[in-house]
């Protein structure tokens, strides 16, 4: 069923390019984010636009490669392969990368890209749970704060640190509200569907413009008469992040007739976690915001909280566990998903190993065609 | 092939008599080997068997195959009505339904070995292990589809590179000691192969070498998947008893690879194909 509030945020997204380098030349700082643990609020406070740089096409691969191990993660590879080739228009209208210390593929490769372009690198604590590491990440936020001043020229308030969480705030129940969508049965929009939304509302010039699209898609997606559909098994997509260009396994999984219902990743479910407003914006954000549970974290006990969650609301059948090739972060945490989800749920569980290219989709097919028919 | 005709119930299936609605064919059309299997609806019971090369004409492989099997109940596929096809090359054959060969093969084997809780397959270009329940529905599978080693075609590389025949091999590998080979890659293996062939090690002690290795390589895959018993033993290498035997030995379980075991697969199609 087609929806006329979901084609307005796709058409919408195509004038994005435009928009940015208008916006920039207007002034306006672009900040590049890869990772779902930078706090976009202080860039949105202080004017910036802000857009996700992590690369989800395999094409510029071969570009990193030249300076890049090639049995890094295709994610790592292909985020540098574009700033390589300069091929993505976000990451030339960049003036500042903001990047984590997450994984160590990452943040080694970032020191690449620090001779690219202007890099701030805010240094991530690996653990959520000792005393030391919440003052310590405050630290960081505070620290990249005092950048983005430094780069716009101006002081953040915490008047405007409050006005931007309300905006990302509002956009993460946007998002919440579009994702959870698919609690229905049947689920009216496709995971292939859902990933472009999510991925395209990302690169808009105005925040507030693209959380009004997708207010307005859960608006009236929300408010259609439900279809009277047999669907085949509802999958939940877990582990690491996708994009378009990297959807090979949700595509192979609704060719071969499963609905992906949600994503457990921080391309997901993930971006829907609130900033707290009953504290002071910095501590807040820093709270939020290492409370990410990746698997770059150790332990990782949020990840399975949110699974649990998200296989009683949707409603799952089955938990397909998504690792790219030398993630070793989310391939080891697989083995303790499988347990949970096996073990615990007594449901249906797949792990996949894979990367951006095609080279294996044939394989994959008959992977995924055999899972979902043992789920029957 | 005697042992196999043996097990084909020729007794007066349906088809014989005339009952048009109860022949069902089964297509397993893999990389190296494409089996049909025919049988009849209201036993259940396996008519026909029939394998042909797949060479490069999967779908013509397919039809020679179906043809042999329906040339030795002496009718013609009209008589048909359901075929499903199954393996790599199911999306090719002229058939109502496509199912993986994953459901076909724990369907089949189950079939053929009744109490069978695992399901062990090493076919030409991939192996599988499945586990499953009680009442044969599947709990869990693997597949080793990206890397030669493990997999039926290393043997036969393997055994050009010793220069015996792959009829042989099981032979050969039951009269030797395991030379250790190290390398868990097919490419690098091969090249060790020659190494050792050169330093002087026998064609034996190498065949049951490649063995083991390859039996260590489907443990290491297997990882949740234990080797539950009843094993059935699927797939083309199953049908040298030799080569079962050592493979048996060299995992430390009993494997039972029924006659029809490299029908498995084909089986588990028309049985599809008749619900
Ligand atoms: S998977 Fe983890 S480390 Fe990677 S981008 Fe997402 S939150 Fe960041
Ligand atoms: S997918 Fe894994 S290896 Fe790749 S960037 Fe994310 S955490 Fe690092």
């Amino acid at each position: 069923m087609g929806y006329a509030s979901i084609d307005k945020l796709t058409t919408r997204a195509e004038k994005n390019p435009l928009e940015v380098a208008a916006a920039k030349e207007n002034g306006q700082k672009v900040f590049g984010f890869y990772c779902l643990y930078s706090p976009v609020e202080i860039a949105l406070a202080a004017g910036g636009i802000t857009v996700g740089l992590c690369g989800t096409r395999n094409d510029p691969i071969p570009a990193a490669e030249k300076t890049l191990p090639r049995n890094l993660c295709p994610l790592i590879k292909s985020s540098f392969g574009f700033a390589v080739e300069d091929s993505c228009p976000y990451f030339k209208a960049a003036d500042l990368i903001v990047a984590d210390s997450t994984c160590d593929g990452k943040k080694k490769m970032f020191e690449q890209m620090a001779e690219m372009k202007p890099l701030h690198l805010m240094y991530l604590p690996h653990n959520q749970e000792l005393d030391v590491t919440g003052p310590f990440w405050e630290g960081e936020v505070i620290r990249f704060k005092e950048r983005v001043e430094q780069e716009c020229g101006i002081e953040i308030t915490d008047g405007m640190l409050s006005d931007a969480i309300k905006l990302t705030n509002r956009e993460a129940a946007a998002l919440k509200g579009l994702m959870d969508l698919n609690q229905q049965n049947p689920a009216p929009i496709s995971g292939m569907k859902m990933m472009e939304i999510i991925f395209k509302s990302g690169f808009f010039a105005s925040k507030k413009e693209s959380v009004e699209c997708l207010e307005a898609i859960v608006e009236e997606v929300g408010n259609a008469p439900g279809e009277d559909l047999k669907q085949g098994p509802r999958v939940i997509i877990s582990g690491v992040p996708m994009g378009l260009g990297s959807h090979k396994v949700c595509q192979l999984i609704e060719e071969a007739g499963g609905v992906v219902v949600a994503f457990e990743n921080c391309t997901g479910y993930k971006k829907t976690m609130q900033v707290a407003t009953d504290k002071a914006p910095i501590a807040a954000l820093a709270e939020k915001y290492l409370a990410t549970p990746c698997s770059i974290m150790s332990p990782n006990p949020g990840r399975i909280e949110l699974l649990e969650t998200m296989i009683n609301d949707f409603s799952a059948d089955a938990v397909v566990d998504l690792t790219w090739q030398a993630c070793h972060t989310y391939n080891v945490e697989a083995e303790n998903i499988r347990r949970y989800v096996q073990g615990d749920k007594d449901m249906p569980y797949l792990h996949i190993e894979t990367d951006y290219s095609d080279a294996d989709t044939e394989q994959l097919r008959v992977r995924i065609e055999a899972f979902l028919e043992m789920i029957g | 092939m005697n042992t196999i005709s043996e097990t084909i119930d020729h007794s007066n299936p349906d088809a014989a008599s005339g009952d048009v609605a109860h022949i069902f064919a089964g297509l397993d059309i893999g990389s190296t080997a494409t089996k049909a299997a025919i049988i009849d609806g209201s036993s259940k019971k396996v008519v026909a068997v029939a394998e042909r090369a797949t060479g490069w004409a999967p779908k013509e492989a397919a039809e020679g195959a179906l043809d042999d099997a329906l040339a030795q109940l002496g009718i013609s596929g009209a008589l048909i009505s359901r075929t499903v096809a199954t393996g790599y090359g199911r999306k090719m054959a002229a058939a109502d339904k496509q199912v993986t060969e994953i459901s076909c093969h724990a369907l089949g084997a189950k079939h053929l070995v009744s109490d069978a809780m695992t399901v062990l397959d090493i076919g030409g270009q991939d192996s599988k292990m499945i586990a499953l329940n009680n009442d044969g529905s599947i709990r869990d599978f693997l597949m080793n589809d990206k890397c030669a080693a493990g997999t039926g075609r290393f043997i036969s590389n393997m055994a050009t590179a010793l220069g015996i025949c792959l009829d042989e091999f099981g032979v050969f590998a039951a009269r030797g000691t395991p030379v250790p080979i190290s390398s868990m890659c097919a490419v690098f293996a091969e090249s060790e192969v020659i190494g050792l062939t050169a330093s002087g090690a026998s064609r034996e002690d190498l065949a049951a070498g490649i063995i083991l290795s390859i039996a260590k390589r489907l443990t290491s895959l297997a990882g949740r998947i234990s080797f539950t018993p009843t094993i059935a033993f699927t797939g083309g290498t199953a049908r040298n008893a030799e080569l079962a035997q050592c493979f048996s030995e060299a995992l430390g379980v009993e494997l039972t690879a029924p006659p029809l075991a490299p029908f498995a697969g084909a089986i588990g199609a028309a049985l599809i194909a008749s619900r």
